[in-house]
């Protein structure tokens, strides 16, 4: 599991554990009923300590993205329960809000945004195949 | 009697007529990971040392394992595992043998554990402590701080003058301490980042005061950073209730602030523009209260 923190735009790290993981999912990089890694583990490989990593698997579990299993692990839900659905379309209002006023305060148009979306979007894609599947 | 593994209650002291600490209250919870910042010389040291009980509290009370650390040593002391930036390890002695009497000092000595963290270390244990680098001998400082799986590690600057090799083992014995047995480890550090990343509570010590204290989190959503413009290019803020630090940069201010909503409110009542808001970084924040001159003498 790719994830890595950065101290540079003050979001709180366990808040960037939750936003990779659910890209990881959405991503098809971790698949229903995966195993994450066990708290310590994650913990070590990120310099962060398990609290942290507790309160990342906790948000990931309220939002319905993964399921505890008593005495083993944590694990990748089915993702297309309508919670999950609700939170993510929740989540993307937020930062589709957050766009908006930023191209608004820059001066850009509705179609300008438009246009940078699909430009975008066609860039990432083709990241994408070429990167491949691990 | 509370499980609080610390409490520490105005505890005040002077050195001569230095100020050390003055009215410092601290709760530690059991179970998570205080970062104790500062920069050098404001209190963090003389703080740990009351823990430990090398000090007597001047005025105030210090409580570990709800102790008088200073009258109940060996109780306190058996259930804590330390580790300092000087690391007075006795040179002489083989890796071995320092191992077979620190152990002597601890009940609860587990000498698997230990074996497994030198193995892990690659330590050499038939070599004397004087031949060794210093990585090595944090390393082996580390083993004896952590072997007899203490209940509260206190480490004090563990990171200072270490390779990053070393400073992950070591972040590594505090992340097992607490995910493997819910311990609870306080260690103070100049490095901003690694505190950032490694505390689920925070403690901000100046001039021997707290001046920041509680959960990482909660401290990094009271503290914004705002990029505000004014129309006209001026000398000073306004002055606004909740602004920590303001810098200028030709028209537009960096500001560090506590509660961004008023304070971005009252900005714009004076004709300031806010271009940017955003949660303040550790650094951030420690560079906003604590003062500029401080932080770059402490790089």
């Amino acid at each position: 599991m790719q994830i890595e923190i950065s101290l540079q735009d003050g979001v709180p790290i366990y808040r960037q554990i939750v936003n990779q993981v659910k890209y990881l999912i959405a991503a098809g990089k971790l698949r229903t009923d995966e195993e994450l890694p066990a708290i310590r583990v994650l913990a070590e490989r990120l310099s962060v300590t398990p609290n942290t990593v507790v309160k990342a698997y906790g948000v990931l579990q309220t939002e319905g993205l993964v399921y505890k299993r008593q005495g083993a692990g944590t694990f990748v839900a089915e993702t297309k329960s309508p919670l999950a659905r609700k939170e993510q379309k929740r989540i993307l209002t937020q930062r589709t809000d957050a766009l908006l006023a930023d191209a608004s305060q820059l001066g850009f148009t509705f179609e300008e945004i438009l246009a940078l979306l699909r430009k975008r979007h066609e860039a990432l894609n083709k990241g994408k195949s070429g990167g491949g599947e691990r | 009697m509370t499980d609080n593994v610390v409490e520490v209650s105005g505890l005040s002291r002077k050195f001569g007529n230095t100020q050390a600490l003055d009215g410092v209250n601290l709760t530690v919870e059991p179970g998570r990971v205080y970062g104790l910042v500062g920069a050098n010389g404001q209190g963090k040291t003389t703080l740990i040392r009351h823990l430990l009980g090398l000090l007597r509290a001047q005025s105030g009370s210090v409580r570990v394992f709800g102790l008088d650390p200073v009258r109940e040593p060996v109780a306190v002391l058996e259930r804590v595992g330390y580790l300092s930036e000087e690391r007075e390890l006795p040179g002489w002695m083989r890796i071995s043998e320092l191992m077979r009497y620190t152990a002597a000092y601890h009940p609860r000595w587990d000498q698997a554990y230990a074996d497994e963290l030198l193995t892990t270390f690659g330590l050499d244990v038939s070599k004397k402590v004087k031949d060794l680098s210093k990585g090595m001998r944090a390393q082996v400082g580390l083993v004896a701080a952590v072997a007899h799986r203490p209940d509260l590690l206190l480490l004090d600057e563990p990171s200072t003058g270490l390779d990053a090799v070393v400073r992950k083992d070591i972040l590594n014995a505090i992340i097992r301490a607490v995910a493997d047995d819910g311990r609870t480890a306080v260690f103070s550090s100049h490095l901003l980042d690694e505190v950032e990343q490694m505390s689920d509570d925070i403690v901000m010590i100046d001039a021997g005061k707290v001046v920041v204290e509680g959960g990482l989190d909660v401290v990094k959503e009271q503290h914004q950073l705002l990029a505000v413009q004014f129309e006209e290019e001026r000398d000073t803020m306004p002055a606004i209730a909740g602004v920590v630090s303001a810098e200028r940069l030709g028209r537009t201010w960096t500001i560090v602030c506590n509660g961004s909503d008023d304070v971005a409110e009252s900005l714009r009542a004076n004709g300031g523009e806010v271009l940017k808001s955003r949660t303040a970084s550790l650094q951030e924040i420690f560079v906003a209260r604590v003062g500029h001159d401080r932080v770059m003498a402490e790089a």
